[in-house]
């Protein structure tokens, strides 16, 4: 395996509007160091692609942006949004969740049908107006581009749909809150390439309202979508660029290393 | 020799041993049935057992082991459910924890007898409560809690951890997710692990007869209030099951008819069993189904 020199970094400025931003976080599991040092900045209302061999850390710094890595891990550093420091233990946990919201690898929609699944958790935020919530939940089905193909069956399980349906539908759950933001955890690599274009079509459209953090494997999909994109390596950030620079010219050699398949 | 046939040798012999499994298990219930069924007639189940002549039945004995089981399940389940959630959801895994399932381990495999003598101890002579159905459904829940609390803990443990991240991602709380999220799911298996345990509760005598007692007092049916003696709901007073029946008229039965009595009563013992058991499988499957799609 080669071994490149993680002080080498090159990480851009933002220029302009951002929605989320981390100050030197470290994240450890027991004594295993995770994440060192990541310090981004995530542009409102644009894509940014997390990429990175397995066990880069990707993943990892993903789940501490909205606290899904309490009680696994130990994270430190700083956390910003909205001007607050959501990693400090003193925030209201769920609060940060409801504003920054979470797809997962694999679909995990609830044994409930689908308008439940969608209505569940704004139902136990205290939304109960008939009419907003039919209104939340066809906006969010429509929005996933799952509406015209579950509008007649709203009552049937969640688990009768296909893999890209379910997943559309926990991409629908998560909208349906309002977040801010859409953390996207390799939404699409339990999926065959139909559903994962049509995916990748509705994370498009939904970037024009929420801010996207997406981890995937597949750097074409990194490529066709995301505006930003950042290299993973070995719990480092090395790189953090506009996608088209990072794809066609990168500034760390082992960005230019893993981008052409000559890694590791 | 070659894999073909080692793989045939090896079929061979689990088909072997399931069938002595299973051709004990149709000998056993077999004979049972073969030899109690023809002695259950309408009178059988409705009349009180007699001591000297013949012709009793098992009306009390089959009423006090449905209501014995039903306190039983009352006073153990809602344990059973707070533990089996605490053990599945918020345990850490340490020290003390361990102790916790070390205890849980060592209590189901206590033998019903001492579980019997103690309750005969401490809740009989100790607390004065005498020989009673509620001494009786408390020893049950102690031979009852570990399968029980087990079985809860296994249901939920089997719900994936990708529905609990689903609810936390949500903002729900932890408290929330398990109670509207991850029990429902689980509820089909919790929903078998009952009624297995109330296969197992129903034929159980060695735990009840020092605790319930081995005396049927006849009760009056239409008393409907509980605190008076001879109310069929007072837990007060002493309740012979069907399984002590069995025990009993197998002993120390003068009456001419014993083994008839004793073989009809095993018959309906097995046959209240097999519903339950089957009756199981039934709601957890229709549970299931509804649950996930499919109807």
């Amino acid at each position: 395996m080669k071994t490149y020199d993680f002080n080498q970094q090159y990480i851009s400025k933002i220029e302009q509007e951002v929605a989320l931003s981390t100050e030197n976080v470290q994240v450890h599991y027991g004594k295993s160091h995770a994440i060192f040092d990541a310090s981004l900045d995530f542009p409102r209302f644009q894509i940014t692609s997390l990429i990175g061999a397995s066990g880069s850390g990707k993943s990892t710094y993903l789940r501490c942006l909205n606290r899904m890595n309490d009680r696994i891990a130990q994270v430190d550093g700083k956390i910003l949004y909205r001007n607050t420091d959501i990693n400090s233990k003193t925030i209201n946990v769920y609060e940060v969740r409801r504003h920054i919201g979470m797809v997962f690898q694999r679909p995990n929609p609830f044994a409930k049908s689908i308008r439940e699944n969608i209505l569940f958790a704004l139902k136990n935020n205290g939304i109960n107006d008939k009419k907003e919530l039919q209104e939340r939940l066809e906006t969010s089905l429509r929005d996933a581009a799952l509406w015209d193909e579950v509008k007649d069956d709203l009552d049937k399980s969640a688990l009768a749909l296909s893999g890209g349906q379910q997943q559309r539908l926990c991409i629908a759950r998560s909208i349906a809150m309002h977040p801010d933001i859409l953390l996207l955890d390799e939404p699409a690599s339990a999926l065959d390439p139909i559903s994962t274009s049509k995916i990748e079509e509705t994370l498009k459209l939904l970037s024009k309202s929420y801010t996207i953090i997406i981890v995937t494997h597949n750097m074409q999909q990194a490529s066709r979508i995301s505006d930003y994109t950042a290299f993973f390596h070995m719990g480092h950030i090395i790189e953090y660029n506009q996608t088209k620079n990072i794809f066609t010219a990168p500034e760390i050699k082992a960005t230019e290393d893993y981008i052409s398949g000559d890694f590791g | 020799m070659n894999a073909k046939k080692s793989d045939k040798l090896a079929t061979g012999m689990i088909y072997g041993l399931v069938g002595i499994v299973v051709s004990i298990l149709v000998a056993l219930l077999g004979y049972i049935l073969y030899n109690g069924v023809p002695d259950i007639n309408w009178h059988f189940l409705t009349s009180e057992a007699q001591s000297f002549s013949a012709g009793g039945g098992v009306r009390d004995q089959l009423f006090n082991s449905l209501y014995l089981l039903v306190l039983a399940l009352i006073i153990s389940f809602p344990i059973a459910l707070g533990a089996g959630i605490y053990l599945s959801e918020y345990a850490k895994d340490n020290w003390v924890t361990d102790i916790i399932r070390t205890s849980i381990e060592v209590l189901s495999s206590l033998p019903s007898v001492v579980v019997g003598l103690f309750g005969y101890l401490l809740l009989v002579i100790q607390l004065n409560m005498g020989f009673s159905i509620l001494a009786g459904a408390i020893a049950l829940t102690f031979f009852n809690l570990p399968l029980l609390t087990r079985n809860i803990e296994e249901s939920l443990r089997s719900v994936p951890d990708l529905q609990r991240e689903a609810g936390t991602s949500l903002g729900l709380s932890g408290w929330k997710t398990i109670t509207k999220i991850i029990l429902p799911m689980a509820l089909p298996g919790i929903l078998t692990g009952l009624i297995l345990c109330s296969g197992r509760i129903f034929g159980e005598a060695a735990a009840l007869i020092y605790t319930a007692g081995q005396s049927a007092p006849s009760v009056d049916y239409g008393n409907w209030n509980l605190f008076t003696e001879t109310s069929f709901l007072n837990p007060m007073r002493p309740a012979e099951t069907l399984a002590v029946h069995i025990w009993k008229v197998n002993t120390e039965s003068v009456t001419p008819d014993s083994s008839a009595i004793s073989s009809a009563s095993s018959a309906v013992l097995i046959i209240v069993i097999l519903i339950f058991n089957l009756g199981a499988r039934y709601l957890g499957n229709k549970l299931f189904k509804k649950m996930t799609a499919s109807k």
